[in-house]
């Protein structure tokens, strides 16, 4: 089984964001940079499909240079190799575009099942799992809390998690299949882990090997444009129950969601 | 010219669930300001006599899409089924979801038609006849305030519960049309094999309408009888911080949070969870807050409408006694 991760690099889910001041991005001066929590779920579950059928897994990372630290991290807890799409024209792409850069790097590549993330922490779109199976023609699989992969390793059987229910699907290999907590518990890198990554490869690829024209991705290729980011809504400061025992607040609590807030 | 407004009605063993009717009446808020139609689309086998409910709610038409290979959502057959019949009516919005099934639908389709698309909206206008959306970012630590490039259809997932339902109108009827479609079976990679139902039937926390969580202060998974009783008596969902979860007290699906759901209730009751930023990204957008807990310096205080500093074990049995005294 030949496997591929899709990695994207996001905020630390620890960062408080803030808008920079041209109103359209986040202020990333202080921002720690991590692998998406989404992806350690893949790499994980990759890993765990290796070690039971032999192969290899390929870290694929889309963004700048600080990306590679991520794609470290995914090598040092088992990957065997990574690739950085790196190119000043990838800058502000949207889903589809980074979706047919990824597609157009893994299309050379020989593989049987592709994990992302069922979406990134930070602008919580959950659209390049579809966009590259799309351009790959090839099902997706999305909200995956277990996958089983058929002995021959040309099907999958999945457990999608929906509202209420669980489906079990096949589904015909390759296919995409994005991740969701419940998957699995990801390994931390070891430390003769982290020394072993600093030898595999890391190969980087930008858009003219990728044989794309800059015009297809980018801020100018953006099919949704951001207007305006700002911070949330402030809430109005709350109100602490008083009361002289915890009977006495909940009476009061229950008075005031019954009168005042009217929902129940 | 595409024109008019296309919603997904989604439905479940053939009923039409909540999120459908929310996307109609919002659809016929667009449309009537855009002086256009609505066109409802419902997807499923032995359908039809249930379109009608459509109408009520604002759609001027329903196409019915009835196949026995539509009766439960898979990617390959909706998105094929989708992509054909908004391309033969050429709508300027199309509004879905933002369940598993219609974020995920919504996701492949703007791949496969090309065009914008924007997941878990909470608000729409329209400026000059575009569609603007806006959506929480980073689960609602930032929102975006988005609009479309030229390409139609303008796609958007709307999350549940956030949309105003119209009052339904019993004496409003759409005219029910049967969707013209080819569904090739060579293209059909994936197959529901099974469904494991949760019988609880309780509602998922993404859709509830009130929510319990409960967090670490739980102490032990045994404990979550009093939030699930509280629950009880004021019709809520049972969910849980990260903490709960990973100590393995409550399934992952009920885990609240940046890398959990992200939750719009209209009250949220957060028992014994100290309010960490992934927390509270989760859950800020809920319309009442409520927090129980014992440190009066918890960050939960600072984001919740009422609070409560005090032992919950002792609050909450109480509170729901007093609920029970006024239903
Ligand atoms: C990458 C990443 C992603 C994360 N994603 C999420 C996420 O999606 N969702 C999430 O929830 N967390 C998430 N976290 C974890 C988060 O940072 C916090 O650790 C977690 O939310 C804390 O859970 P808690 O509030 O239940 O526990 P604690 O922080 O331990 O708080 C327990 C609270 O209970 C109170 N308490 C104790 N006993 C009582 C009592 N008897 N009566 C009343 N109050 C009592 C205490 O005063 C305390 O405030 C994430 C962390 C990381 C690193
Ligand atoms: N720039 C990128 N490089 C590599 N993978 C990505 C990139 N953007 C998104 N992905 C993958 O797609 C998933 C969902 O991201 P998104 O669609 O941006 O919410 C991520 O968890 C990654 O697995």
């Amino acid at each position: 089984m030949n496997i591929i991760v899709c990695l994207k690099q996001v905020p630390d889910t620890d960062s408080q964001i803030k808008v920079a001041p041209d109103g359209n991005s986040i202020v990333t001066d202080d921002v720690k940079w991590v692998m998406n929590p989404y992806d350690e779920f893949g790499v994980e579950e990759a890993l765990q499909i290796k070690e039971k059928m032999g192969g290899e897994v390929t870290v694929i990372g889309l963004g700048p240079k600080r990306v590679t630290e991520s794609i470290r991290t995914a090598l040092a807890m088992g990957a065997d190799k990574g690739i950085l799409i790196n190119d000043p024209a990838l800058e502000n792409s949207d889903a589809l575009a980074t979706g047919r850069a990824l597609a157009a790097a893994i299309k050379g590549l020989d593989y049987d099942l592709i994990f992302t993330g069922q979406r990134g922490v930070d602008d919580d779109m959950g659209l390049v799992g579809a966009t590259l199976a799309e351009f790959l023609d090839i099902p997706q699989l999305s909200i995956i809390v277990k996958a089983e992969i058929s002995e021959d390793g040309k099907s999958v059987k999945v457990n999608r998690a929906v509202e209420g229910q669980t489906l079990v699907i096949e589904s015909s290999l390759p296919a995409v299949i994005t991740t969701q907590k419940g998957l699995n518990e990801p390994r931390y890198a070891s430390l003769p882990g982290i020394m072993k990554a600093k030898k595999k490869p890391l190969e980087e690829k930008t858009l003219a090997d990728l044989g794309l024209d800059p015009s297809q991705v980018g801020e100018g290729a953006r099919k949704l444009k951001i207007m305006e980011l700002t911070p949330p809504p402030q809430r109005e400061t709350g109100k602490i129950i008083e009361g002289e025992t915890p009977e006495e607040k909940a009476a009061e609590l229950v008075r005031l969601l019954h009168e005042e807030a009217k929902l129940i | 010219m595409a024109e008019g407004v296309m919603t997904i009605a989604e439905q479940r063993d053939g009923e039409i669930r909540k999120i459908s009717y929310e996307l109609v009446s919002e659809g016929r808020r667009m449309a009537d300001s855009l002086g256009q139609g609505v066109t409802a689309l419902l997807l499923g086998a032995d359908i039809k006599e249930n379109a009608s409910t459509l109408g009520h709610y604002g759609a001027d038409k329903v196409l019915v899409a009835d196949d026995p290979r539509l009766k439960t959502y898979t990617t390959d057959a909706y998105v094929s089924v989708i992509a054909e019949l908004v391309k033969a009516n050429d709508p300027a919005i199309l509004l879905l979801g933002a369940s598993v099934e219609g974020k995920d639908l919504a996701a492949r389709l703007s791949a496969r038609l090309e065009t914008g698309m924007a997941q878990d909206c909470i608000t729409f206008s329209l400026e000059d006849g575009n569609l603007v959306a806006i959506r929480p970012i980073y689960a609602g630590k930032a929102y975006a305030k988005v609009t479309f490039s030229d390409s139609t259809p303008q796609i958007a997932t709307a999350r549940p519960n956030v949309l105003t339902l119209n009052e339904p109108d019993t004496s409003r009827s759409a005219e029910i049309i049967d969707a013209q479609f080819t569904l090739d079976d060579s293209i059909l990679k994936t197959k529901v094999v099974d469904v494991l139902r949760d019988e609880s039937g309780k509602v998922d926390l993404t859709e509830a309408d009130k929510i319990v969580s409960g967090g670490r202060g739980m102490k032990g998974p045994e404990n979550y009888n009093i939030l699930e009783e509280l629950a009880e008596a004021i019709g809520a969902s049972v969910g849980a911080s990260r903490s709960a979860v990973d100590a393995g007290w409550r399934p992952h699906t009920d885990q609240v949070g940046q890398t959990g759901k992200v939750v719009s209730p209209t009250l949220y009751i957060a028992c014994g969870i100290s309010g960490a930023i992934q927390h509270l990204a989760g859950m800020s957008t809920s319309k009442v807050i409520v927090a129980i807990n014992k440190d009066p310096d918890a960050p939960i205080f600072q984001r919740a409408d009422y609070g409560i500093v005090e032992d919950l074990f002792k609050v909450v049995p109480s509170l729901t006694e007093e609920i029970k005294k006024i239903m």
